[in-house]
């Protein structure tokens, strides 16, 4: 018997072209051939790696440093990263040491009360916040001092969950908080940054009050878009005195946000 | 123990071990306390759910619900059994599809999720697999020896070229009955809008007897709706308590309003199930309101709110949460059986997104046997998502592949309105087998990118 080839294509892998997704993988009966199979495994075998890699605080510090930002760092109270895994709890309070630093640090009374806390924690991907978190910054500081809003020092977290913003917001006293933290790195895209804005943040909040911007890092959500867009969020919430459900991110599509063009930002000094 | 336990205390020592009751402390302590857990459990009579409720009746909106809405009259037949009595009736030939639905309404979710605890995997797919829910929109989902699908075409900015590419990838192996389900990039009414109606052309223009719809809040759909928005079913996630329900932003009265509002346009061809409601284990711990009660109980707790709006698809999103709550494959692959069986008790049409993420230890092993267990288990839908990557969630689900495997396997069939468009598409042959790629692939190809 002569062998015939098992795999067939599939005649739409023209459509590729328009999204990053395993569209067009072609089946050998109805499942999958094993080229692409391994794929798959490589992908993930890389994003389980990139779970475990261990967050530079240094350098994300140096980079913010370069900006002509004050920076504080500090930990949540997950001891490691597996702590941090399976005890989200942890991953949303600042450990004792670093609480105690914080609120030392806010009782000498300097920089606190500000409009805006930005916060920055590796989260679920380390490689999300060393590739988009100091552009993001360098994009957003800029704007917010044009809007006429001042800026906590800039808070970077090993290990955090999102809430931990709340707390550190609370205790610098500012009046809003942004969190730049690694997103669950997905097989596609282990880089891939969340943006999340509270307004008055305090422990103990929940999701409705806040406002999100996923999938920020190149080949998603740009920082240049997403920069706009927190923007737009943060301009209204605080006109409207609250962010979360009940602030609907209705951005004109020509909106511009506050400060000089886009592109030019690296210009600002 | 002592024979004092609260049934809330209870029923979470008993619960099978996984990570999210250990989070919350609520988990026995030892293996030999849960199983004494369960043996006091099996004693305890369904009755004794009628008069203790888990969480406070005067506190909790959800737990008014279970009470005010429960039917006395159909829960007759079980009302003598014990929780152990009832899971050995449940394996029994008299506890046939006819007397299983007729009993439904007679079920509490506490119930559902006691007896689940005693039941091992054979016995939740075995159960399971003798209930039936069918609902219907444009078409009709969960009838025996078919199984749907929901076509999730995310794309992470939106893209209309991108979102059109999956969709036409997954309508060629036949994905896409159950819904086609688009979860936004960016939650702007202006973006939904968009993509409303860029799915609703397709499915009218292909004539695709199929539904859509953008996962975004209620309050967004709402106000599509009142913008005039294409809107064919109302999606929000649920959970088990009020305050769960209040760190969502909603509560039964808002979920009301919304349905009614979808209600109103009328698109239903077939029927008027509009809503989609998503669950999972852990979502109540999560917010921190799940008042000591063991996730595996909440989780059946929200099917209490499901049921109360007849939706057309309530799809219990396992292993998305994190390993946290359900931290290896063997967590996943129960979890995901034991909602299958426990929604389908207390009358609702279940699906699972069979899932992980990149940092639970799990893999692809783990979700073909979850898999294939819910497929013997008769579950209605699964996820359909180009090579089982969903590149805007960041999570593995089920793929088109995967979902053309198992009815290759086990013989069954997309939604009969759906399997004959596949049929006149030549994506299917007349006995739902898919065809090799090529025949009605130009057609539908051409025009779409075309538009």
């Amino acid at each position: 018997m002569r062998a015939v080839k098992p795999t067939a294509e599939d005649p739409w892998k023209a459509l590729r072209l328009h999204t990053q997704a395993r569209i067009a993988l072609g089946r050998c009966g109805v499942s999958l051939p094993v080229a692409a199979w391994l794929e798959f495994r490589l992908a993930h075998a890389r994003a389980r790696d990139a779970v475990l890699t261990g967050f530079d605080k240094e350098f994300v510090r140096g980079e913010l440093e370069k900006q002509g930002l004050d920076v504080l760092t500090l930990k949540s109270a997950a001891l490691d990263r597996e702590e941090f895994l399976a005890r989200p709890d942890k991953g949303r309070r600042l450990s004792g040491a670093s609480a105690a630093a914080l609120r030392e640090y806010a009782d000498s009374g300097e920089k606190t009360g500000a409009d805006v806390c930005l916060v920055i924690s590796n989260g679920l991907s380390a490689r999300a916040i060393h590739d988009n978190a100091p552009p993001f910054a360098a994009a957003l500081t800029p704007r917010l001092a044009a809007a006429g809003l001042s800026l906590a020092p800039v808070v970077v977290v090993d290990n955090g969950r999102v809430a931990v913003a709340d707390e550190i917001t609370h205790m610098v006293r500012a009046r809003l908080s942004v969190i730049l933290i690694g997103e669950r790195p997905g097989l596609s895209s282990p880089d891939s940054m969340g943006v999340y804005m509270t307004f008055e943040p305090k422990p103990g909040c929940t999701d409705e009050t806040r406002n999100c911007i996923s999938n920020v890092r190149p080949g998603g959500l740009g920082i240049a878009e997403s920069v706009r867009k927190l923007c737009y969020l943060v301009q209204h919430a605080f006109s409207l005195g609250y962010s979360g459900i009940r602030l609907k991110d209705d951005m004109p599509a020509a909106w511009l946000p506050p400060g000089q063009p886009f592109d030019s930002h690296k210009t600002i000094e | 123990m002592e024979r004092t336990s609260s049934l809330r205390r209870l029923l979470a020592e008993a619960s099978p071990f996984r990570s999210g009751d250990a989070l919350a402390g609520v988990a026995a302590a030892s293996d030999e306390d849960r199983v004494l857990a369960q043996m006091e459990l099996a004693d305890t009579p369904l009755k004794r759910f009628l008069n203790e409720c888990v969480i406070p009746y005067e506190e909790d909106e959800i737990s008014r619900l279970i009470v005010d809405s429960h039917d006395f009259a159909a829960f007759g037949p079980i009302s003598s059994f014990t929780v152990g009595e009832f899971r050995d009736w449940l394996l029994t030939d008299a506890a046939g599809p006819e007397t299983l639905a007729a009993l439904a309404p007679g079920i509490t979710p506490e119930m559902a999720a006691a007896v689940s605890k005693l039941m091992r995997v054979q016995d939740l797919i075995l159960a399971a697999s003798k209930c039936r829910v069918v609902t219907v929109f444009r078409n009709t989902i969960g009838l025996p020896g078919r199984f749907s699908t929901r076509l999730q075409p995310n794309h992470p900015a939106d893209d209309p070229a991108g979102i059109l590419a999956s969709t036409i990838d997954g309508l060629f192996y036949g994905a896409g009955d159950a819904v086609i389900g688009i979860n936004p990039a960016t939650d702007s009414p202006e973006n939904c809008f968009r993509i409303l109606n860029l799915l609703d052309s397709l499915i009218s223009r292909y004539a695709i007897p199929t539904q859509s719809c953008v996962l975004t809040h209620v309050t967004n759909t709402m106000e599509l709706i009142r913008h005039g928005a294409p809107v064919d079913l109302c999606f929000q996630s649920i959970a088990g308590t009020e305050k769960a329900n209040a760190s969502f932003g909603i509560n039964l009265a808002l979920l009301e309003e919304a349905r009614e509002a979808t209600l109103s346009l009328k698109r239903g061809t077939v029927g008027d199930n509009v809503m989609y409601f998503e669950t999972g284990q852990g979502s109540a711990l999560s917010a921190n309101a799940h008042h000591d009660v063991d996730q595996q109980t909440l989780e059946c707790r929200s099917y209490a709110v499901a049921r109360r709006f007849a939706p057309l698809l309530v799809n219990t999103v396992v292993g998305f949460i994190g390993p946290e709550y359900l931290y290896n494959g063997k967590q996943i692959i129960r979890a995901g059986l034991e909602d299958h069986f426990c929604g389908k008790l207390l009358g609702l049409p279940m699906g699972v997104d069979i899932c992980y993420t990149n940092h639970a230890e799990a893999d692809q092993d783990d979700m073909d046997m979850l898999l294939t267990l819910l497929g013997a288990a008769g579950c209605n839908f699964i996820m359909g998502i180009p090579g089982a990557d969903d590149i805007m969630l960041h999570y593995q689900s089920t793929s088109f592949h995967d979902a053309a495997y198992l009815r290759k396997l086990l013989g069954l069939l997309p939604a009969p309105e759906f399997e004959a468009w596949l049929e006149k598409m030549r994506i299917h042959d007349a006995r739902g087998a898919l065809l090799s790629p090529g025949d009605g692939v130009q057609a539908l190809e051409m025009a779409i990118c075309g538009q």
